[in-house]
């Protein structure tokens, strides 16, 4: 049943939901071309290709296992790093292959800025938090700093919680605090798409609604590729839903549809809790 | 089978009281003969008498020649081992193959283990005499060479434990490092050293009372002359050098001068007291920031 799912997958996505995707011909600001990731032996994405049009919101969604957060982390090469990872296929990024043997890792993340599962903030102050990534590139100007970390925080709406104590140790706030902290140290170098994996997991639901309202204003700007295990969520925040199933794409399109009317009884399964 | 279970308390309890009793005890016996010594030499020209001097016949009780002779010693062990040392733990943690971690971390500590009687005449055979290719009106015996000596002896306690200190910042820090565009040199210094600072500051004060403390290599290489210098090329006394020197010789009991060794023992006790507290407070605080 997989050859047969995952040859027919591509064609599927390409025909008949491309244009679905995409209603106002904008640009393709990702595109996965027939991705094969394994880990020694272990084949964890199995095939999979899929554009991500600019300033959308796309989750990916499936069973733990599934390869969705493998997925995610190819888009800024964070599995490179990972014992045993290699891969096929080309992953672009504004029609650039970022697998590419001249782009330089260190300026593609900071162009593609991550959030992670779990708030990670450094045990430095608040105020360094945010002023990382531009410290980093070896910016100066304190001055410029200093309104970028306020735009910043003010962006990932943080800001007015926490304006009068930025030299606090950032692990002091709340972990709903921290990891709106942790997207605006993301924000603060300025990509133009922000990863974030399952970034909603460790915290609790009114936290959980302030990041969520926060993913939607921040789409605006960014392109935004969001691995949730809350099908709520992805139903909630997201413009378009990949759903994957052990390393195969098993449907993607448009989240309401997805949710309402899925092609794949696999899909319908899964979203309504039969199994996952 | 109750009775049993008390007795084999009561024996566990014993073992870990003769601990205490022994400490305690070193404590008492330390104390009473420097009162003793203290009832004759004023504790103000003890502390800042420059002249050290009990075994002649001009005596002179002041402690700071050997206190200089030790510091010196000490900071040039410290500034081989740290730099060294550190380098080692963050090649090991952020840069060194995982397998490689583990061959190469075990030999490390070998050097902890190699009796300082060798490193002793190591220093004074082949370190010294090298080191006067270079430096020409270096003394055959002086601080330089036994402080170098001594900081290679020191490296593993700064690069294991630093190393374990690394180890134990959580790898999501790192993963955020790397996924706001930072190198690995980067990651390291800026993220890694900072999160993992105070168990870093734990090693080097280990290291530093471990260098304090250790007699032998500079027994045999630093020489025995208490001078209230920080030259590191002329030959000098340490603390723990001059109580070496006074138990192996001939001073009869009872007198000022063989008094002056617990004096200079409590001194030394002091010190390394003092240090290994920081440490535990230090491991403290750092141990709640990230359980």
């Amino acid at each position: 049943m997989d050859s047969e799912t995952t040859s027919q997958q591509p064609k599927t996505s390409q025909v008949e939901t491309k244009p679905k995707l995409n209603p106002n011909n904008r640009s393709f600001k990702l595109q996965a071309e027939n991705i094969d990731v394994f880990y020694d032996d272990f084949q964890a994405i199995k095939d999979i290709s899929l554009d991500i049009v600019e300033n959308s919101i796309t989750a990916f969604i499936g069973p733990s296992g599934c390869g969705k957060s493998t997925f995610l982390r190819l888009f800024n090469r964070m599995n490179d790093n990972i014992d045993g990872f290699h891969m096929n296929g080309k992953i672009l990024i504004d029609n650039k292959n970022i697998y590419d043997e001249s782009i330089k890792v260190e300026e593609l993340r900071k162009k593609v800025g991550m959030v992670f599962q779990k708030p990670n903030p450094f045990p430095k102050s608040i105020y360094e938090n945010v002023a990382y990534g531009l410290r980093i590139q070896g910016v100066k100007d304190e001055e410029f700093i200093e309104n970028r970390v306020i735009e910043s925080l003010k962006q990932a709406t943080l800001y007015s919680e926490i304006e009068d104590n930025l030299d606090k140790q950032a692990l002091s706030l709340s972990g709903g605090q921290q990891q709106r902290l942790c997207i605006a140290r993301a924000l603060a170098v300025k990509p133009s798409v922000l990863l974030m994996d399952e970034p909603t997991s460790a915290l609790d639901p009114i936290s959980s609604g302030k990041i969520e309202d926060l993913i939607h204003e921040l789409k605006k700007e960014f392109t935004i590729v969001i691995v949730t295990h809350n099908m709520q969520q992805a139903a909630r925040v997201s413009d378009n839903t990949a759903f994957l199933y052990m390393g195969n794409l098993v449907e993607y399109g448009d989240t309401q549809k997805i949710f309402t009317n899925p092609e794949k009884d696999r899909t319908q399964n899964y979203i309504t809790g039969r199994f996952g | 089978m109750n009775i049993k279970e008390k007795i084999i308390e009561k024996v566990l309890a014993f073992c870990a009281l003769i601990t205490i009793l022994t400490t305690v005890g070193i404590i008492a016996v330390l104390l009473y003969e420097s009162f003793g010594f203290f009832r004759e030499v004023p504790i103000t020209d003890f502390l800042t008498g420059t002249e050290w001097t009990p075994l002649f016949a001009d005596k002179n009780y002041g402690i700071l020649p050997l206190v200089s002779g030790t510091l010196l010693t000490t900071f040039i062990a410290i500034a081989v081992a740290l730099p060294v040392g550190l380098t080692i733990a963050i090649y090991l943690n952020e840069y060194a193959p995982k397998r490689f971690k583990k061959v190469l971390k075990p030999l490390l500590e070998v050097l902890a283990v190699v009796p300082t009687v060798v490193y002793g005449f190591f220093a004074l055979m082949i370190v010294t005499p090298f080191l006067k290719l270079f430096i020409t009106d270096l003394s055959g015996f002086n601080a330089l060479s036994p402080g170098i000596v001594m900081g290679i002896m020191i490296i593993p306690f700064v690069s294991s434990l630093s190393e374990d200190a690394l180890a134990a910042v959580p790898d999501s820090l790192r993963q955020a490092s790397y996924g706001m565009g930072s190198t690995r040199f980067q990651t390291a210094f800026r993220v890694m050293v900072p999160a993992a600072s105070s168990g870093i500051m734990v090693s080097i004060i280990l290291a530093l009372s471990r260098a304090i403390g250790e007699t032998m290599i500079v027994a045999i290489a630093a020489g025995q002359t208490p001078v209230f210098t920080f030259d590191p090329t002329v030959p000098i006394e340490t603390i723990t050098a001059y109580i070496v020197k006074v138990s192996s010789g001939d001073v009869p009991q009872g007198t000022v001068a063989y008094q002056t060794i617990f004096a200079a023992g409590i001194m030394l006790f002091v010190v390394t007291f003092i240090l290994n507290n920081i440490s535990f407070w230090i491991k403290n605080r750092y141990q709640e920031k990230y359980e």
